[in-house]
């Protein structure tokens, strides 16, 4: 049901682990719906310079995670705001439909970890 | 390394012997067991030996054994067939919460035809008693149903005092025994069950071929209308080669049956104490002891069971999962939910069934593989913190 490239990834993930004192933290999802994504990001600059994350969740979550703070990192703050679920499955070259929620889910956590940075600063 | 196969409830190899049993009924006695000629007599020589193999199995009269196309058919005719004839004396069923979906999803069809059907929840060890099927039973219960062993947690269930407890109120008796067929010895009259399904593929027979046991008379609807085929029962050319091989696949099963249950049962026990040993955060699914001999069902903390069956797929490992995300729908598994795993645990659940052929050796490498794949998977999550193994609150 996965193509080779999502089981690349979810084989050997990239961007493992977690950003001590991040700029910025992204947790969606929940336990009994069977996935929950954390994101940390370390911004200088506006630029996103490092992104690290931790899934609970099955090979497409993970994939998908490991794809998506791949594709983040270097991006400007407003670009990675601008990462959709549809261009992380593109990078993935598909996933199956029943699976697409899960590109979602790292789409909202990037989203919520920016949301995060920024409120940071506004303070 | 050669794949390992650690899913036999989910179907086994065809068992060599039987194949050999089957071929001459594709080329040469290739006869329709319909035909009055000398083609179609020795077919349907062929089909009544394997009628009285299986018969004489399970202490039943050859005519109270109609063959299906599996397990699925064979449940589907029960539900449906005894509503349709019992219908004027009742319109309410008991089945349990723990039923193959063959079941459970006939059941809800006949609900939406008018009946009533009443689910016993089981034990959390996965058990269920003949105390809460009788608290379910009411004047105009027509029927009972109860699976013989669980096809996920493996439990299985004391069928013989449920149907007393049946026969107390006269409620008609069926036994779902495709999990528990060729593994344990079923005697229908000792069992005094009125139906019990069957299905070949589970015991090293072909797929594609079941059966339904029907007590002489008791009632049951026409499953498919057509010809001759199972006394007008069950329409349709029978499969000669696919009845030849069930016959000896269940003969041989009943044969090595305690030969292969205690190898079987070592398997097992060898890799649930592995695992309990080797893998903390973790429970075993269903009862320690009433279980099928090939069934070790666990649910792994803090990790979901997609991730875990593809990662051992990944180290050659074959398992099925218990998770959402490997069925396709957004809850876990039913039977886990029904014993009472928290929904986030039942996410984590992997199904490790073992079979006459694996080895000593897969079982070990399995173990330590579980192990690794477990500690990897933690590390990704963000559920549990690997540095002191203490789980965080998210």
């Amino acid at each position: 049901m996965y193509n080779e490239k999502v089981m690349e990834a979810f084989a050997n993930p990239k961007n493992v682990g977690e950003i001590e004192n991040p700029d910025g933290v992204g947790l969606v999802g929940n336990a009994s719906c069977g996935d929950i994504m954390q994101i940390t990001l370390r911004i200088v600059d506006e630029v996103i310079v490092d992104a690290k994350f931790k899934t609970f969740g099955c090979a497409a979550a993970i994939a998908t995670s490991s794809t998506a703070t791949e594709m983040v990192k270097g991006m400007t703050v407003d670009e990675a705001l601008k990462l959709t679920n549809k261009k992380v499955v593109e990078a993935l070259e598909g996933l199956p439909p029943q699976k697409l929620h899960c590109s979602v889910l790292a789409e909202e956590a990037i989203k919520k970890a920016i949301e995060d940075y920024r409120s940071k600063q506004a303070k | 390394m050669k794949p390992i196969y650690f899913d036999h409830a989910a179907t086994t190899p065809l068992d060599k012997r039987v194949l050999e049993k089957m071929m001459p009924y594709f080329t040469d006695i290739f006869g329709n067991a319909n035909s009055q000629h000398m083609f179609g007599r020795e077919a349907i020589k062929g089909v009544d030996t394997a009628r009285d193999t299986i018969a004489k199995l399970i202490n039943c009269k050859p005519s109270e054994l109609y063959f299906t196309s599996g397990g699925t058919e064979a449940d589907n005719w029960v539900l449906k067939g005894v509503a349709d004839a019992y219908k004027e004396k009742g319109k309410h069923i008991i089945i349990t919460q723990i039923e193959h979906a063959a079941m459970l999803e006939t059941a809800k069809a006949l609900e939406k035809k008018g009946f009533e059907v009443s689910f016993a929840k089981p034990t959390t060890e996965g058990i269920i008693t003949p105390e809460e099927i009788e608290s379910l039973i009411r004047p105009d219960t027509i029927l009972i149903g109860c699976m013989f062993a669980n096809n996920e947690i493996g439990t299985i269930q004391p069928i013989k005092e449920i149907v007393e407890v049946a026969k107390k109120y006269k409620i008609l008796t069926f036994t779902d025994a495709v999990q528990a067929a060729g593994v344990i010895k079923l005697d229908v009259k000792e069992l005094g069950v009125d139906f019990m399904s069957f299905s070949a593929h589970k015991f090293y027979g072909p797929k594609g071929i079941g059966a339904l046991y029907v007590k002489n008379g008791v009632k049951i609807a026409t499953m498919m209308t057509g010809g001759h085929q199972e006394r007008t029962k069950r329409g349709g050319t029978t499969n000669v080669p696919a009845v030849i091989g069930f016959a000896e696949a269940f003969r041989i099963a009943n044969e090595e049956l305690e030969e292969n249950a205690k190898y079987v049962t070592m398997l097992r026990d060898r890799f649930i104490d592995g695992i309990l040993k080797e893998v903390p955060f973790v429970r075993l699914n269903g009862h320690r002891t009433k279980r099928l001999p090939a069934n070790a069902d666990f649910s792994f903390e803090y990790i979901e069971g997609e991730s875990i069956l593809f990662s051992l797929d990944l180290a050659g490992i074959a398992v099925s999962s218990g998770s959402a995300c490997s069925s396709g729908s957004l809850d876990p598994s039913h039977v886990l939910l029904a014993i009472g795993v928290p929904v986030e645990v039942a996410h984590g659940s992997i199904r490790f069934t073992f079979g006459k052929h694996n080895t000593v050796e897969e079982v070990d490498y399995a173990i330590k593989s579980v192990k690794e794949i477990v500690e990897r998977l933690r590390a990704l999550s963000p559920l549990f913190n690997a540095k002191d193994g203490e789980i965080k609150n998210v």
